[in-house]
Parts: C-alpha cells; sequence; structure tokens
C-alpha cells in the first residue's frame, strides 16, 4: 500500500497535472490580460497626478506589485517546502523550482524600477537603506536557491536541499515587511495595509489593486508554464512522458492520413 | 500625445521603468515556453528512436 501511494506522488501526480496545466494556462492568460490592460490605462492616464511627487508616482503601479510579488512568491515557496519535507512530494519541490525564476525576477523589477523612481524623489539611483538592502538580499535568496537545486546531479537531494535553503530564507520576509518601520529609512512607510483604512484616494488605489491581480495570475501563469517544462525535462524517461509522446505521435500520424 | 510621453518632465523614469518591467516579464514567459518546446522534441527522439 505504502509503495502505490509512494509512486502515485512520485510519478502519478504528474500524469494528472500535466494535462490539467495545459487546459488552466489559456484561461490564466486571459485573466491576466483582463486586469493588466485597465490596470495599465487607469494607473498611466486616468489616475490624478501626485500632488508631491508628480507623474513620477505612475512608477507606483510597477513597482509595489512587483515588490508584493517577490515577497507573495516566496511564501508560497516556503509553504511548498514544508510540503515537500514533511509529506515527500515531489511536485512540491517542482513547484519550487520552477518558482524561482519568476519569484527573482519580482525582486529585479522591484530593485530596478525602485532605482527609477529614487533617482528623481531622492536624488540617488541607490541608497544602502533596510528596505532596498533586505530587498536585495531576497534576489540574492532566490538565485541561491537556484544555483544549490542546479548543483545537484540527484533531483531528490537537490529538491531536500533547495526546500531546507528556502525555510532558512524565510527570516528574511519579516525583515523587508517591518523595515521602514523597525529603521529610520528613506523609503516610505506603506500606504495599503491588510488592515486599516488605505493612506491613498481611491483613484490612485484601484489601479493599483488591478495591477496586483494581474500580477498574481502573471506567477500563475509563468508557474504553470515552468511546472510543465520541468516536468517533461525530469520525467524524460518515465511512463508518463511516454504515454504523452506516443498520444501526441499517433494523433500526429492520424493527422498525416 | 506629447504630454503623455513627457510624463510632466519625468518621461524618462516611468518609461525606463515600464519598459524594464515588460522585458522581464515577457522573458519570463518566452523561457518556459521554449523549454517545454524543447524538453518535448527531445522526448519526441527518444520515443521515436526507441520504437
Amino acid at each position: 500500500m505504502n509503495i502505490i501511494i509512494k509512486w502515485y506522488y512520485r510519478l502519478g501526480a504528474p500524469l494528472w497535472f500535466y494535462p490539467l496545466a495545459g487546459k488552466l494556462i489559456p484561461w490564466v492568460t486571459a485573466l491576466f490580460l483582463l486586469f493588466l490592460i485597465p490596470g495599465l490605462y487607469m494607473g498611466l492616464v486616468t489616475a490624478p497626478a501626485d500632488y508631491q511627487q508628480g507623474e513620477s508616482f505612475r512608477i507606483m503601479y510597477v513597482h509595489v506589485p512587483a515588490a508584493w510579488m517577490s515577497m507573495l512568491v516566496y511564501f508560497a515557496m516556503a509553504i511548498a517546502a514544508v510540503v515537500a519535507l514533511v509529506w515527500r512530494v515531489r511536485m512540491a519541490e517542482i513547484m519550487i523550482i520552477s518558482s524561482v525564476p519568476i519569484g527573482a525576477s519580482f525582486a529585479l523589477i522591484a530593485l530596478l524600477t525602485g532605482a527609477f523612481w529614487g533617482k528623481p524623489m531622492w536624488g540617488a539611483w541607490w541608497v544602502w537603506d533596510a528596505r532596498l538592502t533586505s530587498e536585495l538580499i531576497l534576489l540574492f535568496i532566490y538565485l541561491g536557491i537556484l544555483a544549490l537545486y542546479n548543483a545537484f546531479e540527484d533531483k531528490k537531494t537537490a529538491g531536500k536541499a533547495m526546500s531546507i535553503l528556502t525555510l532558512v530564507g524565510v527570516v528574511n520576509l519579516p525583515i523587508i515587511h517591518y523595515s521602514v518601520v523597525w529603521w529610520n529609512t528613506l523609503h516610505q512607510a506603506a500606504t495599503v495595509t491588510a488592515f486599516d483604512k488605505p493612506s491613498i484616494h481611491i483613484d490612485m488605489l484601484i489601479p493599483l489593486l488591478l495591477m496586483a491581480t494581474a500580477f498574481k495570475f502573471l506567477f500563475l501563469l509563468v508557474l504553470l508554464l515552468k511546472m510543465r517544462a520541468n516536468l517533461i525535462e525530469q520525467d524524460i524517461h518515465s511512463g508518463w512522458v511516454k504515454k504523452i509522446i506516443q498520444d501526441k505521435q499517433k494523433l500526429e500520424e492520424n493527422n498525416h492520413v | 500625445m506629447s504630454e503623455f510621453i513627457n510624463m510632466g518632465g519625468y518621461g524618462f523614469y516611468v518609461w525606463s521603468s515600464f519598459g524594464i518591467a515588460a522585458v522581464v516579464i515577457l522573458a519570463n514567459i518566452i523561457e518556459p515556453i521554449l523549454h517545454h518546446k524543447n524538453a518535448l522534441k527531445e522526448a519526441d527522439d527518444f520515443y521515436s528512436e526507441e520504437s
């Protein structure tokens, strides 16, 4: 019985997940665009200019969602790391490694757009401020996870090591979040929080929430694409890939006749 | 229109930010598509040789 469950987790799940992910991709793409297009239009055109920062505040519509996502992706990876370590679910490891590039990219976008916002507002591209530094560390943690995973030939060991490192890196998340409270920093404090009324005008808030939702669907889209690619690549010699390829070849043969 | 591009004098900073984000996001969508395509092709070759 135990062997059957183990087999299901290690090989059975992809046969079910792979086609499902394929069916979901067009829908997730549609949802991404559905939120992105009005978010961009409202953020760049209709939202009123900020009374202090003028039009430069529009950088917020890509900077803030990217910074939020850099942390949310990591949080999702940390949950998957617990699942991977406790229940030995291989799919959770695939989810972590497939999340790393997009998570690192969100951190990179947050840092770069922050530089392009910091230059006109603070007069500097970069300062060694607590918020900026902890976000940079987050980017390095993402890259470290990727490097560690690729350092092992055996993907079972690689997955375990990666999951442990992912959990260790979680300590950085509250540091990023509270950095603007704990330290006296140049970075402005949060204007949108879960429990207080946001200190931002509704016409400025709506495009921000649209962009944040669009970025969540973007993460889901990239995750599904990358998980499918990683699964085929790693499982090339396994039964489920063989079945998918043979079905595909049969379909092509029938189309030729 | 030129007012929109100018962004109250902040055009360079605003459009650089959105441009960088667009490039990074597009790369994140294209890369897994190519990765998947290559992996499928490799698998396809492997099972074609076998039969």
